[in-house]
């Protein structure tokens, strides 16, 4: 069953802001959202990397006591961004069936703060002292549990998993959902809260984080010819995804539609990118193709852009092979340069921004692109946002993985 | 060693922590899960932090027993002794 799907409520808590129109107006301005980390674990471990992009607004200034000490951080920051998503749809306190209502929310890693610390506890205080809420906090699938409970989703509540292209997964998953007729509304998003000093460490000795310690502002700086990793972020993106029919017969906004996705795999390498792309221009291929749209209905991309010397450059063969002569007419945003990467949470805030750009017809800037790096000739949107125009069309937002995971979304305009 | 009323205060301090109840409706004759709402694994971190709190041994097969905040402020009063 092939239903038209739309997208009626959006929440964000990102680096550069703690809910969407904040995030939105920030990403227009361009703002970093990097900055020295200011905890004694950064000096007392002596990590290589001292800084990141850390959320703008702490869960604590909005959720309670008992769900800040029953919830890790991670599903913290998806409750926040569900909440805000289900309340600007105009759902909240709204009389749904549950039976009719899903949930898909992604992680890249999960309860990572939750699942150390009890093994510090366990191995300082002992195992009596391991909190009874460890699992369901530790568990991937905690923020995607937590987020049914507080809507009263009854339809199922999914987790993908797919490293950094599990918040576009999740969309995804929202669309089978819908399209295959378990659900009329999908409450979708990913969320990622692993600025810890192991991950810093880890993903550190990859040599995939910028070291640009002294400034770290500059250092999210995707296709300059310096850029030198990616700078680890954090936060929660959420889109309500409805049935067309049920949108209109509650008379809700529509933002933009949900067209199409496509998800493949490398089966390249475990982290290293197909040096020709050829997973991630099957991906988009399959999202237009699923989206029933022509490459020249496509205007804008929100690209998947790290920051990382060898992985923009494959995203770029990849939008050249899949977009064509077409490439030049298409704007590209690389927001990564102001919210950092978000991980499992990268994607689903990056459609919330492809959705406000599509709605807004206006793309938001790239910032610290000093010199494009002449091997990525895009056309990269900097210094002012673009207007995108007022004809129909469509803009894609596009994450891939660590494993070789390659997700990529369709929007249309409404 | 802290007298009932001490023990009381604290584990109102727990509860509060844990439920996000006020201190003041935590009170001796009111059950845990009937006037509380306290779930089981609720329970269970109270119980820990009440045991750090103390310095008492509250054993997994007390914890049924302890069906009001009255019952567990004479555990951990006696536990104490």
């Amino acid at each position: 069953m092939s239903r038209r799907l739309v997208i009626t409520g959006l929440g964000a808590t990102t680096p550069i802001g703690g809910d969407v129109p904040t995030t939105w107006e920030n990403a227009l301005t361009g703002t970093s959202g990097a900055k020295t980390l200011e905890y004694d674990w950064v000096q007392e471990y002596q990590l290589p990397v001292t800084f990141a992009a850390e959320v703008a607004a702490e869960p604590a200034e909005v959720l309670s006591r008992p769900e800040i000490k029953r919830m890790d951080r991670s599903t913290q920051f998806g409750v926040v961004a569900a909440r805000e998503a289900w309340a600007d749809a105009g759902l909240d306190g709204a009389d749904l069936d549950g039976e009719r209502v899903g949930v898909s929310f992604a992680t890249g890693i999960g309860g990572v703060w939750t699942l150390l610390d009890s093994w510090d506890t366990l191995r300082n205080k002992g195992p009596r002292r391991v909190l009874p809420m460890t699992v369901p906090m530790l568990m991937p699938n905690g923020a995607a549990g937590a987020i049914s409970l507080d809507i009263g989703a009854r339809a199922g509540a999914r987790t993908a998993v797919s490293a950094c292209a599990s918040g576009v997964e999740a969309l995804i998953m929202a669309l089978d959902l819908l399209h295959n007729g378990d659900a009329d509304v999908v409450l979708a998003g990913g969320t990622e809260a692993a600025i810890h000093p192991l991950p810093l460490a880890a993903f550190a000795n990859m040599q995939a984080l910028s070291r640009r310690n002294d400034d770290p502002a500059a250092a999210s700086r995707p296709y300059d010819v310096d850029r030198d990793g990616f700078v680890m972020g954090e936060g929660a993106g959420a889109l309500v995804i409805e049935t067309e029919e049920h949108a209109a017969a509650r008379g809700a906004t529509v933002y933009a539609e949900l067209a199409g996705g496509g998800v493949t795999s490398d089966a390249h390498h475990i982290t290293a990118p197909d040096p020709e792309g050829l997973g991630a221009t099957r991906a988009l291929r399959k999202a237009l193709a699923s989206a029933s749209a022509a490459v020249e209905d496509v205007t804008h991309v929100n690209a998947h852009a790290t920051s990382t010397p060898v992985g923009d450059i494959p995203e770029y063969t990849a939008m050249k092979a899949a977009f064509g002569d077409h490439l030049e007419n298409i704007c590209v945003s690389a927001t990564k340069s102001q919210t950092g990467h978000l991980l499992g949470a990268a994607g689903a805030v990056e459609a919330v921004l492809t959705v406000k750009t599509l709605a807004d017809r206006k793309a938001p800037v790239t910032i610290n692109l000093e010199t494009q790096d002449p091997e990525i000739p895009l056309d990269v949107v900097t210094g002012a946002p673009r207007e995108l125009g007022s004809q129909d069309q469509v803009g894609i937002c596009s994450s891939f993985g660590f494993g070789g995971h390659n997700a990529v979304v369709a929007f249309r305009t409404v | 060693m802290a007298d009932k009323n001490e023990i009381l205060a604290g584990l109102a301090e727990i509860v509060e922590e844990e439920t996000g109840l006020e201190t003041d409706e935590v009170q001796l004759d009111k059950s845990f899960t009937e006037d509380l709402d306290i779930d089981s694994i609720s329970m269970m971190t109270i119980v820990v932090n009440a045991e750090e709190k103390f310095d008492v041994k509250i054993p997994d097969e007390e914890v049924k027993n302890l069906t009001t905040v009255g019952d567990a402020v004479d555990y951990i009063a006696n536990a104490q002794g």
